[in-house]
């Protein structure tokens, strides 16, 4: 009697949820608060874990005074952040200076959107997910040159166009990367780009395009040895350096969830996304949105590592790098893993 | 009814912001209402199912296009006095080109009209017959099979435009400091550093004076370039001291 009158109920829940217009509205708004939630308190801890990793490879103890160990940092920063005042500098272009760091953010969230987080697991399973992916990250350019020009600030200038300049031509081998990926999946689906790695990641047959990629998402997010756009030594702060408070904190957060972001890109790419490392029995057992975790915490973690080990590139050997080295290695290996498929027939055909 | 609203939402944002690009004072505001604008007709491609296509436009012309746009842009010094001085001159003509461009518009409408028949969706790919396909696949099977030759020769149009761009804005100036990377790679420890164990109460001085770096700017610099004459110069000696105060 219960369970058939729960049945029922579930059946009128399912009703609700897929047929109708409002539980439509409101199971996406509730999907996208399952995947934003757990991001945001991510960015939150990724700047603790920044400053904690950081810390242990200088051998100094990093945050340790609020909370155990000092979990309670991050808010205690968020905190700071939001009660400081947001000063805009006269002749700035108010609405663009207020509007960059705006976009920074919303971008860095919207690209998950696409992100499979277990079979098929995805706010929007759609079959160019790859292309999204792409093009939001090419936009994430906008914010940084918006908020250049806006403050008008010659320091925020340069570090704006410096970014303009890096981004773009680290996007050129990202593609040619992404291209060489998808020759050997035959689909622009991000699920069935892990489903191509059920018996072998890609990290393996295709090693320097991983290194590369890599090295390419560090130049993407501005992060260190790439940080050229906010250069300190030369550039005060780039192109935040008229920022302030609550705008400040957007570009902030901007960042560290564009570095997961890139983080799961490499993982979805060559580190086989929610797959386990083997498909046998203890490993099977633990969830696909567990293994995607755990590997973006690793390129996370390498991410920091670099940071922590590697000085600045200089701007005419990053350049060099991208134009040079990059952009032909990364274009001949796609020639020659369109010409190893063919030749062995293993080029996927028509799969979608 | 939600897809109509939808598109009407998207045609609109899409005219009132290419209305804008011209309307627009500020150059760089011109260029923000023209990616407003490529990000909606990307909208209305989605609407048509043209998914592809969609994020094909955001990437090329948001991602890279109108980036570069923008940079250029930025860049001007805009004094809009002067901007506005040849305005009464220069109308009539700009009138002319206007007209002109409007009238063809005006034809080219009027003598379009959609043709009756749908056309045949394309279906089957080259491993699956008869299938339902995506449009990245139909694009790709037209593309590469139908159209191969135009395909190639817009390729090559390309190339030569760009080695065009290339060869107008390549300039071997002697003013900047470049250096060939693979020689500066080449530096070791050795030739830059020196390590000395000096006894309590000694400077460098009483071990005669720093020792410079036996490979420095002028050695690793491309010849030609700032302060470093054109002609390869005969190799330094290897160690180079400075005076100091030694015995």
């Amino acid at each position: 009697m219960l369970r058939t009158r729960l049945w029922r109920r579930s059946s009128d829940v399912e009703q609700f949820f897929f047929h109708t217009t409002t539980g439509h509205v409101i199971l996406l708004v509730l999907e996208a608060l399952a995947i934003l939630v757990p991001l945001l308190i991510a960015v939150a801890y990724l700047t603790l874990m920044e400053r904690k990793v950081m810390a242990a490879m200088q051998m100094r103890r990093g945050p340790n005074v609020n909370g155990l160990f000092g979990v309670l940092q991050a808010f205690a920063d968020a905190i700071k952040m939001m009660t400081k005042e947001t000063i805009i500098p006269s002749g700035a272009n108010r609405f663009l200076f207020l509007l960059a760091p705006f976009l920074t953010f919303s971008l860095a969230m919207l690209a998950w959107a696409v992100i499979p987080t277990g079979d098929g697991l995805a706010v929007a399973n759609i079959n160019v997910g790859i292309l999204y992916l792409l093009a939001i990250s090419s936009l994430g350019v906008y914010g940084i040159l918006i908020a250049g020009w806006a403050s008008n600030s010659k320091y925020a200038f340069l570090g704006g166009l410096r970014s303009a300049a890096q981004m773009v031509s680290y996007e050129v081998s990202i593609g040619l990367v992404i291209v060489s990926v998808l020759l050997a999946v035959g689909s622009l689906n991000l699920n069935d780009i892990i489903l191509a790695q059920r018996h072998v990641w890609f990290c393996v047959p295709m090693f320097p395009m991983f290194i590369i990629f890599f090295i390419s998402a560090l130049a993407e997010t501005n992060r260190a040895p790439f940080d050229l756009p906010e250069g300190e030594s030369e550039l005060v702060a780039g192109f935040f350096v008229e920022y302030s408070s609550l705008s400040f904190g957007l570009f902030f957060l901007g960042e560290y969830a564009n570095m997961i972001l890139m983080s799961g890109m490499v993982s979805i790419l060559f580190l086989g996304g929610w797959l386990p490392p083997l498909g046998i029995a203890p490993l099977t057992w633990i969830p696909g949105p567990i293994w995607l975790i755990a590997k973006i915490l690793f390129c996370l973690f390498v991410f920091i590592w670099v940071r922590a080990t590697f000085p600045r590139y200089r701007y005419d050997q990053l350049m060099r790098l991208g134009w040079k080295v990059f952009l032909p290695f990364s274009l001949l290996w796609m020639i020659a893993t369109a010409g190893f498929l063919l030749a062995t027939g293993n080029l996927p055909q028509g799969v979608s | 009814m939600m897809i109509q609203l939808v598109f009407y939402v998207f045609a609109a944002v899409l005219i009132a912001s290419s209305a804008m690009v011209i309307f627009a004072k500020n150059p760089v505001h011109s260029v923000l209402f023209l990616i407003l604008g490529f990000f909606n007709a990307a909208g209305l491609f989605l609407l048509a199912g043209a998914e592809f296509l969609a994020m094909i436009l955001v990437i090329v012309y948001v991602g890279a296009v109108a980036v570069l746009f923008l940079f250029v842009v930025m860049m001007l010094d805009i004094d809009f006095a002067r901007m506005r001085e040849g305005l009464q001159r220069y109308a009539p003509l700009g009138a002319a080109v206007g007209g002109v461009l409007f009238a063809e518009l005006a034809m080219a409408a009027a003598h379009w009209a959609s043709s009756p028949v749908m056309p045949e969706p394309i279906t089957g790919g080259l491993g699956q017959p008869g299938g339902p396909m995506t449009n990245t696949a139909a694009l790709g099977t037209l593309l590469y099979t139908h159209y191969i030759l135009l395909f190639q020769a817009c390729g090559l149009v390309l190339l030569v435009a760009m080695i065009g761009a290339i060869t107008l804005t390549l300039r071997e100036k002697p003013t900047g400091r470049r250096q060939v990377i693979g020689k500066q790679h080449e530096r070791m420890r050795a030739d830059t550093l020196e390590m000395l164990t000096l006894p309590l109460g000694f400077g460098i001085d009483a071990n005669g004076g720093f020792l410079r770096p036996a490979k420095g700017y002028y050695d690793t610099a491309v010849p030609g370039s700032y302060g470093v004459p054109a002609a390869p110069e005969p190799p330094r000696e290897e160690v180079r001291k400075v005076d100091g105060d030694a015995p």
